[in-house]
């Protein structure tokens, strides 16, 4: 249940249509401010990082708000419930091989790789775009009242590998990828919940309804 | 398993929703929100919006329209048409669109997507190429420019190179037909290009849809089918699975 006290923040930091996540909480009757305002964030119980784009003009224009000391503030000190959404997912991990190495900000150890098939017989095509099957490796509360191995729509190049044990998804595309990561307060996922229909909106709502008790 | 996409492929001119036959005489087939509506209610699993009267009369993006449409819609939404300017995909992006089809600005200058992948990614790009047969060649067709002394599949091949995420094959010949798509040219980008390809250009049955799969297509894109006869896109996936073909049913 959302409450008046909840208050979503989806960080803006100029990479890519935030408009589309903030209308996928209004269709379940929520309101999720964009921002990139240090005061807004402080202030808010959930913050929501989506994003499209290059992982280092990301850390670039998070670096340049001055918004990764205080996401690491909000996030791992406050322990605030944080989703990250495709791009959003990536950079949360140590570091990405997209265009050189880059560094993130480092909350699952984890690195972003390119895709590559170039071993493969028929390689799989590059962006890997559209529906796809994420399958239930450790339950998290995102996933409630969504079948295993129900679809959701990705487009990326790039994907998460790294530690095992915050896994709640992978989904496969030539490999078994991580499709989505759960490590206490945090949540991501590579694919785009605002654009997967049903269950996408249904994991937005589950978002909402984790309870802030324990946060702040 | 990735599924394969069943994308409706509409076309915006006078602030509706219309559908043409071989790219002439306009059909309207409804109000740009509420045909919106409807897809997003039928599970479809993408929509391509091309706004033709700005591409062809260099009239400024319906940005009105595509923000209402963009509100009904919880699944990708590419708007195509008049997009010339990295402003220009600035403002459909922030109407709400996912990606942007870019047809003519790509023709007269293919660096084009290449500027738009940098700043907004590969993904939210789609080189859209419209195709016509003459004298039994495959030739690149423009509705500005008419048919042009150019190879599809190299001009594919120069739009993926520059860093197009997707390409949308149009046959104009068999658009609007309900004939079945162009399997020969499906065949000729078969294994040609790293990018996924959309057909798009004649879908009547759903039997079509296999056709197409099987030479090569990634997604299928139609709107003749959805609005004309009483196949429903679930009808068309029940037809693809039963052939072994994933597709997104839930």
């Amino acid at each position: 249940m959302n409450t008046l006290s909840d208050n979503i923040v989806i960080i803006d930091y100029k990479m890519g249509n935030l408009r589309s996540v903030q209308k996928a909480f209004e269709h379940i009757g929520t309101k999720a401010v964009i921002s990139n305002d240090p005061e807004v964030i402080q202030n808010a119980s959930k913050l929501v990082l989506p994003g499209v784009g290059a992982f280092k003009d990301a850390m670039h224009n998070l670096s340049s708000l001055g918004l990764i000391d205080l996401l690491n503030d909000e996030v791992i000190r406050k322990k605030k419930y944080f989703l990250g959404i495709c791009l959003g997912m990536q950079l949360i991990a140590s570091k990405s091989y997209e265009f050189g190495e880059t560094k993130g900000l480092g909350w699952i150890d984890a690195e972003i790789v390119r895709f590559d098939f170039s071993a493969h017989e028929h390689p799989l095509k590059i962006p890997h775009v559209g529906w796809n099957s994420a399958s239930y490796v450790n339950p998290s509360p995102l996933f409630e009242h969504i079948p295993d191995n129900s679809d959701f729509y990705f487009v990326h190049s790039y994907f998460f590998q790294g530690d095992k044990r915050y896994v709640s998804s992978t989904t496969d595309y030539g490999i078994d990828f991580i499709s989505s990561v759960h490590k206490e307060n945090i949540f991501a996922t590579q694919f785009h919940p605002e654009k997967s229909q049903t269950h996408g909106l249904q994991i937005i709502k589950n978002f909402v309804d984790l309870k802030s008790d324990a946060v702040c | 398993m990735l599924k394969h996409r069943i994308i409706p492929c509409v076309l915006l001119k006078n602030w509706q929703l219309v559908k043409s036959v071989q790219f002439g005489s306009f059909r309207t087939i409804g109000h740009p929100t509420t045909t919106v509506r409807v897809y997003n209610a039928r599970n479809v699993d993408e929509l391509i919006v091309l706004d033709i009267d700005a591409s062809l009369n260099d009239e400024p993006i319906n940005i009105e329209v595509i923000t209402d449409m963009a509100n009904e819609c919880f699944m990708p939404l590419t708007i195509g048409g008049g997009i010339k300017t990295i402003d220009d995909v600035y403002s459909v992006l922030n109407a709400g669109a996912d990606k942007i089809a870019v047809n003519s600005k790509a023709l007269t200058s293919p660096s084009f997507l290449n500027e738009v992948a940098t700043i907004f990614g590969a993904q939210c790009v789609v080189a859209s190429i419209d195709i016509k047969k003459i004298d039994g060649q495959y030739r690149v067709y423009n509705k500005k420019f008419g048919v042009l002394d150019m190879d599809p599949v190299e001009l594919a091949q120069e739009y993926a190179h520059q860093g197009a995420g997707e390409i949308l094959l149009t046959s104009v010949d068999h658009e609007g037909t309900a004939q079945g798509y162009d399997l020969e040219l499906l065949t000729l980008f078969r294994d040609k290009l790293p990018i996924p390809i959309i057909i798009n250009g004649g879908m009547g049955t759903p039997t079509h849809g296999t056709d197409a799969l099987a030479c090569g297509a990634d997604a299928l894109a139609a709107a003749y089918i959805f609005h004309f006869t009483q196949y429903t896109p679930r009808m068309i996936k029940e037809e693809l699975m039963q052939h072994r073909y994933p597709v997104r049913l839930s």
